[in-house]
């Protein structure tokens, strides 16, 4: 496992790491969406432990002066905060580039309208898929879809930019073209096909969102030809998937290297999934600064850099390129969040997650876990039916 | 890419933000998910990007003040121009 050195402060010449260009701030993981793919850990924090307004507030004084310049309010969904309004302006004023990411369920215009005058400078709204039906049984919310329609025409109205997010998985992953087009339609600038990657809840429901390799190539030709299509009219930005692929995907952009997140009650995590390795210790932002966790957090350090990394990767090229990949997927897949990325072909366990992968696809499984407090045991099942009505 | 006419508006719309930022010492142009960094000819360029001016002026403009033949410099513009429309986070009026 992962040795960590701890300098010795009369002798070594420590440089801070550079300062991060992003923060996620997790408001709240209260949710009227249940999405099986939803990248909140299993173990969601419930309301009684979310940090206070002030609390907040501090943290993202303390981001802005320590570099950060998005602002990411996200949750679950960001508005269930009576005080989201308070906490966008204090980010707003205190320089911070404020992205908005919400479901689009329970905001009203009126609060939409608080939003744009306090300076929110984006919107990203998430879509389940381009049938409204299939999008209803994916969000596990019936009348969600027309939702997300009427606020994305209330964004526009009031002059914010909007982007679309559709996380793309087996129930939907043959309409990217129509979910581009809706995009359009809505009058997006900007949209994220992101294909689900498997932590939190879409590992549990790996089975049941994996498509087959023969799909995964046709999307990316569609995304290929759809960006030449809508150059200067719509943005198309993609997450790949991963387990089909050859070169891992360079995780968060490096381990403790460009981004941070903060979960409601005030952990301070390297990316989404880092609670799954069990040997990292977390720092609450109530009992340190936020420059002082991400500058010698014990977590930020486990994998900040290339010292902690083993062969394959030491010897690797591309190791400041790709960073080993994703240390949770590492762990998930092969045990050892030290080793490569199983995604990545030179990485021994290359051929379990490929196996996992052609597997998933072929599992025939259809019954989603869906997105709950309490975690995964003893959830109610639900039936999916495929985008022609007929059973998946 | 789109051909830039002279007498088109640029403006940065809503989400996009050209700021000097202390902590690193330069000049950030913030968009969704995005951060670009202009060198001092592309600041310059987007400072005059404020939605009254016109191409044609802005060419004039940066012509006078960096003392520089005025073709390169509108063939530059509109190269940059058309680059940052592309990636949506310019609009040409």
């Amino acid at each position: 496992m992962n040795d960590m050195t701890v300098p010795n402060p009369s002798t070594a010449t420590r440089v801070p790491p550079p300062a991060p260009l992003g923060m996620l701030a997790e408001l709240t993981h209260r949710c009227p969406l249940s999405c099986p793919y939803c990248s909140n850990p299993v173990d969601l924090e419930k309301r009684s432990l979310e940090l206070d307004t002030e609390t907040w507030k501090r943290v993202f004084s303390e981001a802005a002066a320590m570099g950060v310049l998005h602002l990411h309010l996200s949750g679950g969904e960001p508005t269930a905060r009576k005080d989201i309004v308070e906490l966008t302006a204090h980010a707003v004023k205190v320089g911070l580039y404020t992205n908005l990411i919400t479901s689009g369920i329970g905001v009203t215009y009126d609060k939409l309208k608080e939003l744009a005058d306090a300076g929110l400078d984006h919107v990203q709204l998430s879509i389940q898929d381009a049938l409204p039906d299939n999008a209803d049984r994916i969000a596990g919310l019936k009348g969600a879809h027309e939702k997300k329609r009427v606020l994305a025409g209330q964004v526009l109205e009031l002059g914010l930019p909007l982007t679309i997010n559709a996380v793309i998985h087996r129930a939907n992953i043959e309409n990217i073209e129509a979910l581009v087009n809706m995009a359009l339609e809505f009058g997006a600038r900007r949209v994220e096909i992101a294909h689900s990657q498997y932590y939190g809840w879409a590992l549990e429901n790996r089975n049941m969102l994996m498509p087959t390799r023969e799909q995964v190539m046709a999307a990316a030709a569609t995304v290929e030809r759809l960006r030449e299509e809508l150059q200067g009219k719509l943005v198309i930005d993609a997450v790949v998937p991963d387990y089909y692929a050859r070169l891992p995907k360079p995780c968060v952009g490096g381990w403790g290297k460009q981004s941070l997140n903060v979960t409601p009650q005030g952990k301070v995590l390297p990316c989404h999934a880092a609670e799954t390795i069990p040997h990292l210790v977390f720092d609450y932002v109530t009992e340190k600064s936020l420059s002082e966790i991400w500058e010698h957090g014990s977590a930020f350090e486990a994998y900040r850099g290339t010292s902690w990394m083993k062969e394959p990767c030491t010897s690797c090229p591309r190791k400041e390129i790709d960073f080993g990949g994703c240390r949770c997927q590492a762990l998930a897949i092969t045990g050892d969040p030290a080793n490569a990325d199983p995604a990545c072909s030179l990485s021994p366990f290359h051929a379990k997650i490929t196996s996992l992968a052609l597997k998933a696809a072929d599992s025939g499984k259809t019954d989603y876990v869906y997105r709950s407090f309490g975690g995964v045991d003893g959830r109610p099942k639900v039936q999916i039916t495929r985008n022609n009505g007929a059973p998946a | 890419m789109i051909e830039v006419s002279s007498d088109a508006v640029p403006k940065l719309p809503r989400g996009v933000r050209l700021r000097r930022d202390e902590v690193r010492n330069e000049w950030l142009l913030l968009a969704p998910e995005r951060v670009l960094k202009p060198d001092p000819i592309a600041v310059a360029v987007l400072e005059r990007c404020d939605g009254v001016r016109t191409v044609t002026a802005i060419v004039d403009d940066l012509a006078t003040a960096y003392a520089a033949p005025r073709e390169t410099i509108e063939t530059d513009v509109k190269k940059m121009l058309a680059d940052l429309q592309a990636k949506r986070v310019l609009d040409l009026e």
